[in-house]
């Protein structure tokens, strides 16, 4: 029998996605070694305790609740501290956390002060005896490398939408506990937190991904693939690295190997080639489609779903199709 | 002179082109290298480009680069030399570094604790281990604040300035030196070697000493080739197409 911690991100108060996708995971390893408690960690501005409900009904047994002010931004010191702490008081097995942009940075940290081997960006779990296995794409998602990580606890911080979460309602113990380093008092201070994405869902998140390309020809006409995700809904927009190369776009929105990888349920790619650089960042999309005007583009190669023609007359076309769909749905 | 100069060290890898077509070697837990073509990793590259950027502002300092790894990573040194590092350390280990990051990072830590370095810059992350774990748990071990993935960097009387994505938003940070930061991608476009700085480069240090690694703890069992996706399927051409296409999206992808 091993417990399992999770780190529960939020953003300000509010939970994110891929926390309950860490506990999904965290509850998985669990059962694989032996069915131990899954123990979840919240660090927020007041308000955050709230999420705890949800990680519970979700497969937390415990979860630990900081709260304070200073926790409004993301106080990576506070916070690795704070968990670190915590899996030093009790016998974990792992440390579980989402690989996001948080995550991301505390991963590592939590790994050196836990002085625990570590596999980041994590697609699959197993336990075979002393050792956990897990899957992790290398190579910016072209070579799978199966990692064997030997020691207790270990740090594993999953891939955002490769776990998926599950409802395990059980009414979770809520325990407050004290930040473990002051938050206010942090070597790394943030002066800003600049918003972006005008309400869309991050493309980390959504469901749904509009993607557009060079094929769209003026910056302007990047509106055609806003409207789209309009219609969508719930969709985020991404871009092309010769698109945000070329400025219509922040660098930030950029899909592909050197920018965010996605996998979405739908891909829609618009008046994008298909390069290699872009597909490392698409490609384990559940369903992708394209819309491009060369039939030999290599998008169409990966695409479930090709139609070949003009962005500019096919886009305003689905656009209304999708809204209409929707509508009588 | 006039602003202080800085003593920066960057940490980078030596990684095959990421354009590569990959093949998996008869041993079945590592990429076939015959034919591939290995250079500074993308990411490290633009943090040499950025700590020669800010040592050149500030009309002096020092950049040193640093890299874990067999004699082959002594190429990738000698080129960030001849881009304008001042000198380089190999920490040489038999084999490639391994993938556990926490004793990469733990060979980082021992030759950097007695360097006096006011910076020490690493990619956010390289593109073999895809993983990001060496630069951050290196300022761990360090004691060093560290600010991870950032696309802007500043430093300027003792301390530093930088901004990184947050998934739909952008923090701003800012913090004392010393400190470890993970450069982004688009921070700044790595400059070519000058013939003049290739000669220059063959003249520069470059010292070898072994590798003090931690245990290794993390090993990759297996390598494989992801799944081809199904061959893709075009269902028609134009706006006339797309009744087709929302008809597909309804009734097979179920998600509209």
């Amino acid at each position: 029998m091993a417990n399992v911690l999770v780190f529960a991100e939020t953003r300000g108060t509010a939970l994110r996605k891929v926390a309950l996708e860490a506990v999904a995971a965290a509850r998985a390893l669990a059962d694989a070694s032996g069915g131990g408690e899954v123990h979840a960690l919240i660090a927020g501005a007041p308000g955050a305790a709230a999420g705890a409900e949800q990680l519970g009904a979700h497969g937390a047994d415990v979860v630990y609740v900081v709260e304070n002010p200073a926790l409004a931004t993301f106080e990576r010191e506070s916070i690795a501290a704070t968990v670190a702490d915590r899996a030093k008081q009790g016998s974990y097995r792992a440390v579980v956390l989402g690989f996001s942009s948080q995550g991301r940075d505390l991963g590592p940290r939590l790994a050196a002060k836990l002085d625990a081997p570590i596999a980041a960006d994590v697609t699959e779990i197993a336990v075979n005896g002393d050792t956990v296995v897990v899957k992790h794409p290398g190579y910016a998602n072209k070579v799978i490398l199966t990692l064997a990580l030997s020691g207790s606890p270990v740090v594993l911080s999953v891939r955002p939408g490769a776990f998926t979460a599950k409802d395990a309602p059980r009414s979770a113990r809520v325990e407050r506990i004290e930040p473990a380093a002051d938050p206010a008092a942090a070597r790394v201070v943030v002066k800003e937190v600049v918003e972006g994405g005008k309400g869309r869902p991050d493309l980390g998140e959504a469901p749904i991904i509009v993607a557009g390309g060079r094929g769209l020809k003026v910056a302007e006409n990047f509106k055609l693939v806003e409207a789209l995700a309009d219609a969508f809904g719930n969709a985020a927009v991404g871009a092309t690295r010769a698109v945000t190369d070329e400025g219509w776009r922040p660098h930030s929105d950029q899909i592909g190997q050197t920018g965010r990888q996605v996998s979405p349920q739908l891909y829609v790619a618009v008046g994008i080639s298909g390069a290699i650089q872009h597909l490392a960042g698409m490609r384990t999309s559940k369903t992708i489609v394209a819309i491009n005007k060369d039939k030999d583009a290599p998008i169409f190669k990966v695409a479930d779903y090709g139609i070949v023609g003009d962005v500019l007359e096919i886009v305003p076309a689905l656009t209304a199709a999708v809204a209409d769909a929707r509508k009588h749905h | 002179m006039g602003a202080p100069t800085v003593k920066i060290a960057v940490c980078i890898k030596r990684t095959p082109d990421s354009e590569s077509r990959f093949r998996i070697a008869p041993s079945g837990a590592a990429i076939d290298e015959a034919g591939l073509k290995f250079d500074i990793d993308d990411f490290a590259g633009y943090a040499v480009e950025v700590a020669l950027q800010l040592n050149e502002k500030s009309g002096g300092g020092e950049t040193v680069v640093v890299a874990v790894g067999p004699d082959l990573v002594q190429e990738s040194l000698r080129k960030a030399m001849s881009m304008g590092a001042d000198r380089a350390v190999q920490l040489k280990t038999d084999a490639a570094a391994p993938a556990d990051g926490l004793a990469v990072a733990k060979a980082l830590a021992a030759e950097l604790k007695d360097g006096s370095y006011d910076l020490v810059l690493f990619g956010k992350h390289a593109f073999d281990t895809s993983a990001g774990v060496v630069g951050t748990a290196t300022a761990e071990l360090l004691g060093l604040p560290a600010v991870t993935a950032v696309s802007k960097l500043d430093i300027a009387n003792g301390r530093g300035t930088a901004t990184r994505d947050l998934e739909g938003a952008a923090e701003k940070v800012e913090f004392a030196l010393p400190a470890v930061v993970t450069i982004d991608e688009g921070i700044a476009r790595p400059r070519y070697p000058s013939l003049k700085g290739i000669m220059a480069a063959k003249k520069k240090p470059l010292e070898t000493k072994p590798a003090q690694l931690g245990p290794v703890r993390v090993t990759v069992q297996k390598a494989e080739l992801p799944p081809e996706r199904p061959a893709g399927r075009i269902i028609g051409e134009g706006a006339a197409a797309v009744p087709e296409l929302v008809r597909l999206l309804q009734t097979e992808a179920k998600v509209l």
